[in-house]
């Protein structure tokens, strides 16, 4: 399945593709467009992704992750396109037999997916709109 | 030989494209492709180390020597999540 989609997604299918009998724990973090950043109103943002480098990345993080939590399952859902606020624009699941690695495994797929996966923003609000990071990369 | 040069997000709205195709010489590396870019594109020139770059999907150092028929990308800032 592909981690990267054009639609709304779709949370509890994502953890039913996931959830094992044999497990008690699942983690379920969604992240959301927020009405701020940096001090700025944001209404809107817009998501790019480079796709199939972005596909492999992710894959590489969440093949990684498995390798330290080989218990947890993860699924990982990325939406690209234009997100207003309170729209879920990432969905990642780790469930597992117990609670304390699924919620270890999330928290380091979501740290590492936006360290390393090339998917871009451009938050649209009243001041104007930008490209979240590329104004301080500048030296 | 010809590389084509992709271009995303902060990159594709200055430079106004989405690709270009390349004709470099022999041993072209990545940076050498970003300081062309910092000379065609006032916007660019503040920006005198390149971003990551991507060759073929994958990410690359900027002393990267490129090859014929490569995909070569730079990779602003990237804000997953």
């Amino acid at each position: 399945m592909s981690y990267l989609t054009d639609q709304p997604i779709d949370a509890a299918a994502l953890e039913r593709s996931v959830l094992l009998r044999a497990h008690g724990a699942s983690v379920v973090f969604a992240g959301v467009v927020r009405d701020h950043h940096e001090g700025k109103a944001v209404e809107s943002i817009d998501y790019e992704a480079y796709r199939p480098m972005a596909e492999k990345e992710i894959g590489i993080v969440v093949e990684s992750v498995r390798a330290s939590f080989p218990d947890v399952a993860v699924a990982v859902q990325h939406r690209l396109g234009h997100l207003v606020v309170g729209d879920v624009s990432i969905v990642i699941v780790c469930s597992s037999v117990h609670r304390a690695e699924a919620f270890e495994a999330c928290r380091q797929v979501i740290d590492r997916i936006k360290q390393t996966v090339p998917i871009w923003k451009k938050e649209r609000g009243p001041d104007g709109e930008e490209w979240v990071g590329w104004q301080s990369a500048q030296c | 030989m010809k590389v084509r040069l992709l271009f995303f997000a902060v990159l594709r709205d200055l430079t106004g494209k989405a690709e270009a195709l390349l004709d470099l010489p022999e041993g072209t590396r990545a940076v050498d492709v970003w300081n062309q870019l910092r000379g065609e594109y006032q916007s660019l020139a503040g920006y005198r180390h390149p971003p990551l770059a991507a060759v073929n999907e994958q990410y690359a150092l900027p002393e990267q020597r490129l090859h014929d028929g490569d995909d070569l990308a730079f990779i602003p800032p990237v804000a997953g999540g």
